[in-house]
């Protein structure tokens, strides 16, 4: 049955934007927050919620333009490959802060330091364009240069691809030792380190994996709307990152995608009304996630039987 | 002569004017077998919080094997060789019994791998071998969060096993196990401990228990060290038995 879905998706998703071209744009949008939303997922694992990781999509978004700008490299794969690098270390410095905070603290000290680098790029007007942002040009694809329209083309499929690849790795990650660890983390972290497994080096691992496809979906998106701006960092957008994440949780390894395609409708939907009813449905929303969600994903007893500690 | 496997030297440590424990002086050798009895909250839980670096004590030292690990903590320690079953178990709630034991086996085989599965044909023989030893094989699937408590115990006791400890602490193994098994269990474990060289030291309620299997016995109260010999010297001391076996 799920493979059934997946070939049906799959076929959609490889078909439409071939008939109907500017789908291709909203596909590649959609995908770009499906990568941020996996990374999400990753620490979602050990009940951790990140409302910061626009963060690291921001950070992505940036590193591309910031190379093209200083180096003029215009060649896609080497301009992702240098956002994910970018990301990464990010998050390994964040993470080394992050790592020691649990629940509700996590949650919002990710945010903190998200809102921080946001005003950063708002204000250094000298460096970042400020709310102007940066503008990023069209790629060059193995050496060659199309236009918009071919570019995106090619750049959709080169999107899914990695998409897959990224999903298949992530699966991979969660059954291995380190992976089965991460989610060890949430039941008993007095039980890992008992076992000489030190939390944090697991945490931290996962973190930077996170950082890297959030900055990974932020290259991308930068990439197809030619742009970056400092909201790429804002709150509502960790928000709605987070909320993909949960719902793509719920729908199993296309989840993120199926998530992100949900949500995207809900955001189109909701501005028709008026631009703050979106910020209004995914705050309360949030509220609702980490109110309720770990305790009804992963179970109250779990969360007791780690807070007893070592008696 | 060898030196002692765990050296404990005046351990202090008070919690709230309570003292938990009151200028601890402690030997173990290798290959010991070793009860620590005493009323409850005469310190024996504390001892090995302190012991494995849970709790870091106000004066004192501990050395493991000649070496000052005081204020190492439990990871450092366990590293070394140290392993411990607790006195609630200690599992991972969202895991199987059988993965629960396969993180452990991936904690001592490298835990840093992140493609291949942890879920392997070398840890699943090692790992139902672990289960069958504590008599736990046939609920190898089942999700631990399940179990009833006793198994609970016994699973505990499985993960430190599976590190291959060589100084093994556990605290009451037998408690919430019925009456018929605990013999069994003892006996395995005893073996096991011989067999693997292990050096243990079990905190018991059970004064039958202590009587058929310590080699040693300690007497725990008021974060003292009241009386250590042969169990049957030491159970027959009038001030034991108005301090434990009354009080049990
Ligand atoms: N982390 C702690 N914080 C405060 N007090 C503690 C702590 N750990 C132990 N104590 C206190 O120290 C004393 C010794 O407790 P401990 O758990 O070591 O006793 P025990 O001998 O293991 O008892 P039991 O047989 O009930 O398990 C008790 O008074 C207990 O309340
Ligand atoms: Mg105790």
């Amino acid at each position: 049955m799920p493979i059934v879905v997946l070939a049906v998706l799959a076929a959609l998703v490889a078909l439409l934007p071939a008939a109907v071209p500017w789908l291709r744009f909203v596909f590649i949008i959609t995908i770009a927050s499906g990568f941020a939303a996996l990374g999400v997922a990753v620490l979602l694992r050990a009940g951790l919620i990140s409302i910061g990781h626009a963060l690291f999509y921001a950070v992505g978004a940036y590193a591309v333009a910031f190379l093209m700008r200083a180096t003029g490299t215009t060649d896609l794969f080497l301009l992702l490959a240098a956002a994910v690098v970018v990301s990464g270390l990010a998050g390994l410095v964040v993470g080394a802060f992050m790592v020691r905070y649990r629940a509700i603290f996590f949650a919002m000290l990710n945010l903190a330091v998200s809102m921080v680098v946001f005003s950063l790029l708002s204000k250094l007007y000298g460096l970042t364009g400020g709310s102007d942002g940066m503008r990023v040009a069209t790629p060059t694809l193995v050496g060659s240069a199309l236009d918009r329209e071919a570019f995106n083309a090619v750049f959709l499929y080169v999107v899914i691809g990695l998409f897959v690849a990224a999903g298949i790795l992530v699966q991979l990650y969660f059954r291995s030792p380190m992976g089965e660890a991460l989610a060890a983390v949430e039941t008993n972290e007095v039980r890992l380190e008992y076992l000489g497994v030190s939390v944090r080096g697991v945490l931290l691992s996962a973190y930077v994996l996170s950082a890297m496809l959030a900055g990974l979906g932020g290259a991308i998106a930068g990439i197809a709307i030619g742009h970056v701006v400092p909201e790429m960092a804002y709150w509502t957008e960790s928000g709605h990152f987070v909320l993909v994440a949960v719902l793509g949780g719920i729908a199993g390894p296309a989840g993120p995608f199926i998530g992100a395609i949900f949500l995207e409708v809900l955001r189109t939907l909701a501005s028709g009304f008026a631009a703050e009813t979106w910020n209004l449905v995914v705050g309360v929303a949030l509220l609702l996630v980490i109110f309720f969600l770990p305790e009804g994903l992963y179970g109250i007893g779990a969360k007791l039987f780690r807070r007893r500690g070592a008696q | 002569m060898t030196p002692p496997i765990l050296k404990v030297e005046n351990l202090r440590i008070a919690f709230g004017g309570v003292a938990a424990a009151d200028g601890v002086e402690l030997e173990i050798a290798a290959g010991e077998f070793m009860a620590i009895i005493g009323p409850n909250g005469a310190g024996k839980t504390t001892f090995l919080n302190l012991c494995t670096g849970y709790v870091k004590p106000a004066t004192g030292s501990v050395l493991f094997e000649g070496r000052d690990i005081t204020g190492l903590s439990p990871r450092a320690i366990t590293r070394r060789g140290i392993a411990r079953a607790f006195q609630i178990p200690q599992l991972f709630a969202g895991h199987s019994l059988l993965e629960n034991v396969m993180l452990a086996l991936a904690a001592r085989h490298g835990i840093r791998q992140v493609l291949a599965p942890l879920d392997r044909e070398a840890y699943r023989v090692e790992g139902r071998a672990l289960l069958e030893l504590v008599g736990l094989e046939t609920a190898a699937g089942q999700p631990v969060s399940e179990l009833p408590e006793g198994m609970r115990k016994l699973a505990d006791i499985a993960l430190a096993l599976a590190l291959k400890p060589r100084l093994l602490l556990m605290d009451e193994p037998t408690s919430g196990v019925s009456a018929q098994e605990k013999y069994a269990l003892m006996g395995t474990l005893m073996q096991v401990l011989k067999t693997e060289g292990i050096t243990a030291l079990f905190v018991e309620h059970d004064m039958e228990i202590v009587r058929t299997y310590a080699g040693r016995v300690l007497v725990w109260d008021s974060g003292k060290v009241l009386a250590s010999g042969a169990p049957e010297a030491v159970l027959a001391d009038e001030r034991v038995i108005r301090s434990v076996v009354g009080a049990v």
